[in-house]
């Protein structure tokens, strides 16, 4: 059986087609059906009747293009591919290319520290405003306290691809130890700490309620309005341009820097580990690669190997898919922002300190189509790698 | 720094037909931001170098199909939170985005970066005349505050008179969500 794309150009030939559906001796089956010439109509054609099919569009000169050569090869396929997924229950069946609820997530986290125990633990650093955990992703081969990298996705909760991105980065990373000559060398040295949902409270807030809510979802004392701007709370320059002191606002700072229990609790954990040697944190959209600092335009002290570093990074980035990052400081490239992120882990001593604004720049921005999820995975993975490479190569 | 008028840029750029990505085009602008009144709309001179490309067929096929509905068209969330646009939703989201661009220049500063964030709504208005009519309410992200703002706007469009938003006002944000 063969599966056909017909392209029409005008209702005549729209007309055709309809004429070839009623025909039920052909026993034509249509995936999309004749109706209106700016679509096209899909039909799924039995053997004995595909050159009766072809000779009929030819003759009227109807355009078509065959978008399946042979389905039962297809459904062959299919058929193998799903008894192989069935077969080993351990590796679920959890589809990297779609978005996930909060719980779907979470679950995924379970498998993965299953699946890698060796590598893989889950912690708990804390819980969120309405009491949900947040949790973190150990990756380690041994030691006690190992230099480490942090890696933090969904601080605002509409940007669904990080989430997706992080979850898919987290695979990566376990199944590339013992395969990938650099991550294996950089985890034989090193450890990754990867937090998939910094602000689940917001996510779980994004698929039930408001699609576009980027704050946190705690309450403001004598204010209707709800949440904080995680991204502005933190002890850097708190206070200063960049913020609003508006609780309806969405880039609010809140009442004090760390008042948001999820950033508390990330502070918390950096503090109380003591050697993290990166923070990286993952946003979007903009297609950006930036450093600090956000809350004031000077530049950093380091600001020579940071966009040296993160050129490369963009760099390779780009050599996947051709998606273009803009590199600077944030101040430079974006606006003047306090209370951010990496401005309050460089500060703290954390020289490699990077924000990603990952895809797109603007046409589907925080909704971005899920089939552009796994290529937004895999390039952001190679900007990532490039600077992790560069930590481990160059310990302080 | 025009003293007492205002800022002017001059802009070089590329202009990518968002269908097509090989098929792009050199375009030269002035943009003149004026001092003080935020309520006058940035002046903007323009010189495409070269043609754009010829849409007429997809146009006037949109167009027959939309003039040969029964019931007016609805719509809402395009696209939706996973991102996905039907086929058949694709002109109207790709003239939300027209239409919305010209709110954006409308209300534009040297402080501000607008982005349509997504069609919350859209009603067909049956006219007696050869145009057809859409009620939008559109959600703008506005990158410097973060702020999603929603809007209306009223839209007019015919293959060969273009589009035009006769109507526009920022609506309130519902504080409750």
């Amino acid at each position: 059986h063969q599966v056909l794309r017909i392209k029409t150009r005008n209702e005549e030939e729209v007309k055709k087609l309809q004429l070839l559906e009623s025909l039920e001796h052909l026993a034509l089956d249509f995936w999309i059906n004749p109706s209106t010439p700016d679509l096209p109509v899909d039909v799924r054609i039995p053997a004995n009747s595909v050159q009766a099919v072809k000779a009929f569009l030819e003759s009227y000169g109807i355009e078509y293009s065959i978008l399946i050569e042979d389905l039962q090869v297809v459904l062959d396929k299919e058929k193998e591919d799903m008894a192989y997924s069935q077969r080993d229950r351990s590796s679920d069946s959890f589809n990297y290319g779609t978005y996930h609820t909060l719980d779907s997530i979470y679950a995924e986290l379970d498998h993965l520290a299953s699946e890698y125990g060796h590598i893989v633990s889950k912690l708990q650093i804390g819980v969120s405003y309405e009491k949900r955990p947040l949790y973190v992703l150990k990756f380690s081969t041994g030691g006690s306290n190992r230099p480490a990298i942090w890696i933090d996705a969904g601080i605002h909760s509409r940007e669904w691809v990080t989430h997706a991105t992080a979850i898919w980065i987290a695979r990566k990373i376990a199944s590339d130890y013992g395969t990938s000559p650099s991550i294996t060398s950089l985890l034989n040295k090193m450890d990754i700490f990867l937090l998939t949902v910094s602000n689940p409270d917001g996510y779980v807030f994004t698929h039930t309620t408001n699609r576009m809510w980027r704050k946190t979802r705690s309450k403001n004392q004598g204010s209707p309005c709800v949440g904080v701007d995680p991204n502005r709370n933190w002890d850097a320059g708190f206070g200063g341009p960049g913020a609003s002191s508006n609780p309806c606002s969405d880039s609010y700072r809140g009442p004090s820097a760390n008042s948001e229990v999820e950033v508390k609790s990330v502070v918390n954990f950096i503090k109380n580990h003591g050697n993290i040697q990166a923070f990286l944190t993952l946003h979007s959209y903009s297609q950006l690669l930036m450093y600090p600092y956000g809350y004031k335009c000077t530049e950093p002290a380091d600001y020579a190997e940071l966009d040296a570093l993160g050129r490369a990074a963009a760099s390779s980035i780009q050599s996947l898919y051709g998606t273009t990052f803009t590199v600077g400081s944030i101040c430079t490239t974006i606006y003047q922002a306090s209370g951010g992120s990496i401005d309050w882990s460089y500060d703290y001593g954390i020289k490699y300190s990077f924000a990603f604004e990952l895809r797109d720049t603007g046409r589907y921005g925080f909704l971005l189509p899920a089939s552009q999820i796994i290529p937004t995975a895999e390039e952001t993975w190679l900007g990532l790698k490039k600077i992790m490479e560069h930590v481990r190569d160059n310990p302080y | 720094d025009i003293d007492d008028v205002g800022h002017k840029y001059h802009l070089e750029l590329v202009l990518e037909d968002v269908l097509d990505k090989d098929s792009t085009v050199n375009c030269t602008a002035e943009v003149l931001y004026h001092l003080g009144n935020k309520n006058i709309a940035p002046d903007v001179q323009f010189t495409i170098e070269g043609e754009l490309k010829n849409t007429d067929e997809a146009d006037n096929m949109f167009y027959n199909r939309i003039k040969s509905l029964e019931k007016e068209l609805v719509a809402e969330n395009i696209p939706d939170s996973h991102g996905n646009v039907s086929p058949e939703m694709e002109p109207i989201h790709l003239l939300a985005w027209v239409a919305s661009g010209y709110v954006i220049w409308q209300n534009s500063t040297e402080n501000t970066k607008f982005q349509l964030a997504q069609i919350k709504h859209v009603k067909q208005v049956k006219r007696s005349d050869e145009y057809l009519e859409f009620d939008y309410m559109i959600l703008l992200h506005e990158m410097v505050s973060q702020e999603i703002i929603p809007w209306q706007m009223t839209v007019l469009w015919h293959p060969q008179h273009g589009v035009q938003v006769t109507q526009d006002s920022r609506q309130p944000k519902h504080a409750s969500e």
